[in-house]
């Protein structure tokens, strides 16, 4: 066991929280779905707790994360890094940007794509925000002979254009989404309509811990491998837990990926960090905690940005990964616990860490996993809420996924380009009221 | 507040013969006065209960027509306020009035208060595209304290057991979706449709009404064959959208409201 700190303290009364099953997490989840879809979530909830008690399907899903995915992903500790969030902090990187197809979300992605094959549906769709979980989607599709249609949101296309030639280079086809804000929260509307007509033969493949149940539950639980492994290795790298473990959150899988293996141990505190955009006004942000009331959307009861009529307020975020108005029941329901604390994170201070990152350990970031990184930043000089007395207390990061999807933005936002003769402070301002407007 | 039931009005139809034609329009569009007016039109054109939609920024069971409306109304201001003073102004023409809006826009509003402030405007009761019984228990309280129907969805995917479910706990009229999909004008009404009705009746149903995709006064004559109601949204709202002013606008309404009615009354004929 670990020197002074000890690796118990479980909430026996009410059951572990790792293990929580839906439909609900406390006062939220749920499934807020038209009636046509019931029948396929039944059949998907049935199916997937089959796939739990069957080895097999285990088996075949940890060789494939072994020899496609590349797992288990590495934790690098980052000690330049470090330097910046304080004296004697030792941080650590969980390394899911170096899965392959770049991000965490091929985790999840994996697992549903077995699931869709036992049920025999042959068509996948999926929403994407940033683009990484349409990639993943596509990647799975190739590899298991599916068809697959990505919905992104028109704004979504253009800043992340690369990420759409991948998904089209991987055989899917990308319908950009015209309605509404034309970000992540339509892509999902037009998912949602396509998955009512064509639920057949045609398989919803969310991408994170929202949605109607059983998506929160078991898209967690295809995240938890990461938290699981980042135990693991750091009991085997200092032979301790951390002292508290930091992830972004816009849906929130990847920071119920990383969290899981660690809520049920209370010396762990946990953070999570929403998108603060460039200030808290309405429209301005994704905080869903810091400026957002109960509420439904897309199938689930949580924290929603919406206005005194329940329209759902546009959010904002400089990365479209976390641009989203409403966040995962489970992450709702931590939050009242005080299980978890969510602070949001500026689009200012998360380009500040995504910098300081690529230059202190040649590490290039998302953007969304940025906002962790900012949120490490700032844990640092803040050590009493979560370090204790420690000397030298260790932070985990979830570094969900990696940034050259963000080399365009980030270009940009420090005026990177060689063709442009205007300095990097001109072309922030230009670009912040750019957003403002 | 009863006497705008919609059982009430579907029974004294079926009674004379035929079923109800039921008419959709969002609440706000063209404008919030604009809405009261086609759903006046829509009474006087011979359409037997109005169907008011909340315009909503996540309408997943719309298609691109109400979409397109809806997106209109929500830029205009119109609000959920809004949707209860229209129902107040529509309800004194007599025909029961249903308000359909999804769930997020009540839960806001506060589900007791929204049922006590629809049911004092004269409003019927609420069509929940995305509230499944699972998930209605408030509801449920909220409209037998108040007296109003409560009208569930039902699907061609719907197991038996889902049906029944369905059946015990509506108030009113089970709504049948005709085919797998949201709200449109389609050339047919899906096959399934006719199945979907007799077995949601054997499941315990007591009146059953199909909507989506119902676009013609061919498609109401021949959906009325078996169904104790046709709804009708799409095809109405369009003549709203593609008309170039809110008279015309209102004339094609009366024209297409009129074909359908039209089409109700030689469904058993």
């Amino acid at each position: 066991m670990t020197p002074g700190r000890p690796d118990v303290e479980t909430r026996a009364a009410d059951g572990p929280l790792a293990t929580h099953a839906g439909p609900y997490f406390g006062a939220y989840g749920g499934r807020y779905v038209p009636e046509a879809l019931v029948a396929a979530l039944d059949e998907l909830e049935t199916t997937y707790h089959k796939a739990l008690l069957d080895p097999g399907f285990g088996t075949e899903l940890r060789r494939l994360h072994r020899t496609y995915t590349g797992r288990p992903s590495p934790l690098t500790e980052v000690p330049r890094f470090a330097a910046h969030v304080g004296d004697g902090v030792r941080v650590f990187l969980k390394r899911e940007d170096l899965n392959h197809t770049g991000s965490h979300k091929i985790n999840n992605v994996l697992g549903q794509a077995l699931l869709v094959k036992r049920i025999g549906k042959t068509r996948l769709i999926a929403e994407t925000g940033a683009g990484q979980h349409g990639v993943a989607t596509a990647t799975a599709a190739a590899l298991l002979g599916l068809e697959c249609t990505v919905y992104m949101g028109e704004v979504d296309t253009q800043r992340q254009a690369l990420n759409v030639a991948r998904m089209r280079l991987l055989g899917a086809r990308v319908i950009p989404v015209t309605t509404g804000t034309r970000t992540l929260k339509d892509a999902i509307n037009e998912a949602l309509r396509d998955w009512v007509a064509n639920v057949a033969t045609t398989h919803y493949l969310l991408g994170t811990v929202t949605g109607p149940h059983p998506f929160p539950e078991m898209v967690r639980d295809f995240q938890s491998v990461i938290g699981e492994e980042a135990r693991a290795q750091l009991a085997d790298e200092i032979g301790r837990l951390p002292d508290a473990v930091a992830a972004c959150v816009g849906g929130g899988s990847n920071a119920m990926g990383v969290f899981n293996a660690f809520l049920d141990t209370e010396s762990v505190s946990l953070y999570g960090y929403e998108a603060g955009g460039t200030d808290l006004e309405p429209g301005h942000h994704s905080a869903r905690f810091a400026g957002g009331v109960p509420g439904v959307l897309h199938g689930a009861r949580s924290y929603l940005l919406q206005d005194e009529d329940g329209q759902t307020l546009p959010s904002h975020s400089v990365s479209a990964g976390l641009d989203y108005p409403s966040v995962g029941p489970e992450h709702a329901w931590l939050h009242d616990l005080g299980r978890v604390t969510y602070e949001p994170v500026s689009d200012d201070e998360a380009m500040r860490a995504f910098r300081l990152l690529c230059r202190t350990e040649g590490i290039i970031p998302a953007i969304e996993s940025s906002h962790a990184l900012a949120g490490a930043l700032r844990l640092g000089r803040d050590r009493t809420a979560w370090a204790g007395g420690t000397d030298e207390p260790v932070l985990l990061v979830n570094l969900s996924g990696r940034g050259d999807k963000d080399v365009d933005t980030a270009a940009r936002w420090f005026g990177l380009l060689d063709d442009d003769t205007r300095d990097a402070g001109t072309r922030d301002a230009e670009t912040r009221e750019e957003r403002d407007r | 507040m009863s006497v705008a039931s919609t059982a009430l009005t579907l029974d004294a139809l079926s009674a004379a013969g035929r079923p109800a034609l039921i008419g959709y329009l969002p609440v706000g569009f063209p404008t919030v006065a604009g809405s009261v007016d086609a759903a006046r039109t829509l009474i006087d054109a011979g359409a037997d209960m109005v169907e008011l939609g909340v315009p909503y920024s996540d309408p997943v069971m719309d298609g691109p027509v109400i979409q397109r409306a809806a997106e209109t109304a929500l830029r205009r201001g119109a609000t959920v306020r809004d949707s209860l003073a229209v129902v107040e102004q529509v309800a004194e023409r007599g025909a029961p009035v249903l308000v359909m809006t999804y769930w997020n826009v009540v839960m806001r509003y506060g589900v007791d208060a929204y049922a006590r402030d629809l049911a004092a405007a004269g409003g019927a009761g609420l069509i929940t595209p995305d509230l499944i019984p699972d998930e209605a228990g408030e509801w449920m309280a909220a409209s037998e304290t108040h007296g109003l129907d409560r009208v569930f969805l039902v699907a061609p995917s719907s197991t038996p057991e889902r049906l029944a479910l369905t059946a015990k706990a509506t108030r009113g009229f089970v709504y049948a979706a005709s085919t797998m999909g949201v709200t449109g004008v389609r050339s047919t009404v899906g096959h399934q449709a006719r199945q979907l009705v007799a077995d949601t009746r054997a499941a315990g149903a007591e009146r059953v009404c199909v909507g989506l995709g119902v676009s013609t006064g061919e498609h109401a004559a021949q959906v009325g064959a078996y169904a104790d109601g046709v709804i009708v949204g799409s095809v109405l709202v369009r003549a709203l959208l593609d008309a170039p002013d809110a008279t015309t606008g209102l004339d094609r309404l009366a024209q297409v409201t009129a074909e359908l009615a039209d089409g109700v009354r030689r469904a058993r004929s």
